[in-house]
């Protein structure tokens, strides 16, 4: 089958053999785990512990506050060390459960749906989902519950699972295809009973031809079919992805569902499988560590809540000097100062790179060369929308579309003067929304 | 960990392309036109090309210093900038107004607008137009390549003589002959005094007077198609400006093949090709997207035809490249591609 893809992105060097044919392995879990209380887009979760309490693995630690918020697990039995704010991977401290792992994992009650859960109300399937505390594995981590309960009105036909995996070095999505191609699988359909959807998609790139495989085989008998893609960034991206599969562009300023159309990740559908199935709640992922300054690069499922320094021992340890530590992909992962921050229910990565591989170069003048412009996927002008941004003229920007970007961040991959072209539009993006948090206020 | 670890805002990897690489990767492209030169016409041609390279470098090493950076070069620009203005002159040309419009390049067309990135017009097309009207006579003084008679590639050297006869040079060892280019000629005696060269191979090969790099359209050619090759240019605005030019031509040869000369002979003379394709696709001076550099392509080929058809100069690419530089900004404005999410949807 022809690969399909997008107009626009670009072919940064992959990085993926080293961990592409590795394994999964289990970690095992550290004896102290700090569970943020935001590992979600919306409002943090409450925490419902207090110090002293005695948790089970799958216990609820935090409650959500609102309908785009998460429930929190515990990911560990074990004791309640303190309720208070820690250092977390999106750069600010975060209220967090830390937990102190009494090694007996013992394990909360847990009552799925089993096998049979097509005899479930949809309610009731999209309740085990809210109850489980899933959100999108991919990076984004958006409460998945929300994004399965769209307006009626819009009609959707269509579950796109996202097996792209376009980030450089991350091999979690690869990995979990090759090996739990049933959950994959199990989760997209339950995911089109939620959204009486009629057709399923799994998008994935040609580099992955044994998970194309493994997929192949896995939706035999479903009215689901797996895609190729092409081999470009951002693949994987929302927009793009349901642009290539299905040749729709979803509205500007709109959302998937305004396409017809809801996007999960590969990972996410695993996960909605063992919630729905097994009322397994989200306390451990897979993650790809990797990267050219750590020792062993492997796939890890590692518990929510264990600190990159556990994993960073459990992989040999830093080999010379650290570089930089990204929680992601290098293209749009978060680059953290410390090594003390927990794993989220978002991480897909850790990735390690050595002190060359940081590029602190100082820019050049744009040359208006017109790269941005051609990698842009959304088809915007980076060169001028981080222009204006700069000087403020937020007016102009947004007739421009600044607000369309995704900050995929293929126009300072491209730049040859090395400008800080997605950096500039995030900041013009932010001024953009405080500037009308504010308005709606007064 | 002690050590706060080094924090920035993604995307945190970097491709390999830099500004500096693709303005050397340029020069590269440039070198067979130059080499060429260098055979044809000698030390003329080193002289000017070494010395305006090293003069216009100088000036913007100094620019820089002023403008409060280092004295050095940022990138290869000017070395870019240097090498094509002298490619614009004619070889012979004295090396003081070589430095002249080295100034009026880099100085005035250049850094009084902010610099690399900034600069509105072309800088090497500046300094060439600003040589031309500031020292008419010695802009068009025109060397006769090798000045001798040998064979190259087979063909006998021609060059026209003052009566506008085409003539073999056999006579050996000839210091220095001038004479009119063919589109000096065209311009003055109309398409019969270069009827006998308007489809010769000489042309495009490139063995007859005229400035430097402009005298071998396979050479110029072959540079641009490994920028093509190598994507540091689009094909819109060479396939547009050369296009028109061809187009224009066409038309005006069939309607009247006495006045007006040949498509072959319009598209491989004069400046045409490193105007289209080294010029006019300067990205600094160029629209930015694909159906600016259209509109831009068309434009430079229509002035380009009037200028050398019915306008007072033989030649009109530096003028044509310079007024449509003019016109990137409001270009630019009309041309924005439709952001993605406008479209399609209804279709599927």
């Amino acid at each position: 089958m022809k690969a399909l893809t997008f107009r626009g992105g670009v072919h940064p060097r992959y990085n993926k053999d080293r961990t592409a044919g590795v394994k999964t392995a289990l970690l095992a879990p550290p004896n102290e785990v700090v569970i943020p209380m935001t590992q979600h887009i919306g409002a943090p979760a409450k925490p419902v512990v207090e110090a002293g309490a005695q948790v089970l693995v799958g216990q609820v630690v935090g409650e959500p506050v609102g309908f785009v918020s998460a429930f929190i697990h515990s990911s560990v039995s074990g004791k309640v060390k303190a309720v208070e704010p820690r250092p977390s991977m999106s750069g600010v401290p975060a209220m967090s459960v830390v937990i102190e792992n009494d090694s007996q994992d013992s394990a909360a009650p847990m009552k799925g749906r089993g096998e049979n859960w097509g005899k479930a109300s949809k309610d009731e399937l999209k309740e085990l989902v809210r109850r489980g505390g899933l959100v999108g594995m991919g990076g984004a981590a958006f409460p998945t519950h929300v994004k399965l309960s769209p307006p009626p009105d819009k009609g959707i036909d269509t579950v796109i699972l996202n097996g792209a995996e376009c980030e450089p070095f991350l091999t979690s999505d690869h990995r979990l295809m090759l090996e739990r191609p049933k959950a994959v699988v199990e989760g997209c359909r339950i995911a089109m009973a939620i959204l009486g959807a009629a057709q399923g998609v799994i998008g994935i790139e040609a580099n992955k031809l044994d998970a194309i495989g493994a997929m192949t085989e896995a939706v035999k008998g479903t009215s689901i079919r797996v895609q190729p893609l092409e081999i470009k960034y951002p693949q994987g991206a929302e927009k793009q992805l349901i642009d290539a599969i299905l040749g729709r562009e979803v509205p500007s300023g709109g959302l998937p569902m305004d396409a017809r159309v809801v996007v999960q990740n590969v990972g996410t559908a695993a996960a909605i499988a063992d919630a729905v199935i097994d009322g397994k709640p989200l306390y451990e992922r897979v993650v790809t560590v990797t990267g050219s300054a750590i020792k062993e690069a492997k796939n890890l499922i590692v518990r929510v809540g264990t600190p990159v320094t556990h994993i960073v021992e459990a992989c040999g340890g830093v080999s010379g000097e650290l570089g930089k530590l990204i929680c992601g992909g290098p293209m749009m992962g978060n680059a953290q100062h410390t090594d003390l921050v927990p794993v989220t229910k978002g991480t897909s990565g850790l990735l390690f790179l050595c002190p060359a591989e940081v590029d602190t170069r100082p820019a050049d003048p744009c040359i208006r060369c017109g790269r941005c412009v051609r990698a842009c996927p959304m088809r915007l002008m980076p060169t001028e929308l981080a222009k204006l941004s700069a000087v403020g003229r937020t007016s102009e920007s947004e007739a421009f579309g600044i607000l369309d970007c995704i900050e995929c961040g293929s126009c300072s991959y491209e730049c040859p003067s090395r400008l800080p072209l997605v950096q500039e539009i995030r900041l013009g993006k932010s001024a953009i929304h405080a500037a009308r948090r504010k308005q709606s206020k007064k | 960990m002690d050590k706060k670890l080094f924090v920035s805002s993604s995307p945190h990897v970097h491709g390999q392309v830099s500004t500096p690489a693709i303005m050397w990767t340029v020069v590269l492209s440039l070198l067979p036109a130059t080499l060429w030169s260098f055979y044809l016409f000698g030390l003329p041609a080193v002289t000017v090309v070494l010395g305006t390279v090293a003069l216009t470098a100088a000036l913007e090493a100094i620019s820089n210093k002023v403008a409060g950076g280092p004295l050095a070069l940022r990138d290869g620009s000017a070395v870019l900038t240097g090498l094509l203005l002298a490619l614009t002159l004619p070889p012979g040309l004295p090396l003081w107004m070589c430095g002249a419009g080295a100034f009026v390049s880099v100085v005035v067309a250049k850094a009084f607008f902010g610099g690399l990135g900034q600069n509105l017009f072309n800088p090497a097309m500046t300094g060439r137009v600003f040589l031309l009207i500031a020292f008419p006579a010695a802009m068009t003084k025109w060397l006769v390549p090798r000045g001798t008679g040998e064979s190259l590639l087979g063909h006998p050297v021609t060059a026209y003589d003052t009566a506008g006869k085409l003539v073999e040079l056999t006579s050996a060892k000839v210091d220095a002959i001038t004479a009119a280019t063919p589109l000096g000629l065209l311009c003055e005696k109309g398409a019969g005094a270069v009827a006998a060269i308007q489809n010769s191979p000489d042309l495009f090969i490139g063995q007859l007077n005229g400035s430097l790099g402009e005298t071998s359209a396979a050479f110029l050619l072959l540079g641009g198609l490994f920028l093509l090759v190598r994507r540091i240019i689009t094909w819109h605005i060479p396939v547009a400006y050369i296009g028109t030019v061809a187009v224009i031509a066409a038309i005006t040869h069939a309607v009247d093949p006495a006045q007006y000369a040949s498509v072959a002979f319009h598209v491989f003379t004069g400046g045409l090709m490193i105007g289209a394709f080294f010029m006019a696709t300067d990205y600094v001076t160029s629209p930015m997207y694909p159906m600016g550099k259209l509109i831009f392509g068309v434009g430079c080929g229509v002035l380009t035809m009037v200028i050398r058809l019915w306008g007072g100069y033989p030649e009109g690419v530096s003028f044509a490249v310079l007024l449509l530089n003019a016109c990137v900004p409001i270009i630019d404005n009309a041309t924005r591609p439709k952001k993605f999410g406008l479209t399609k949807l209804a279709a599927a």
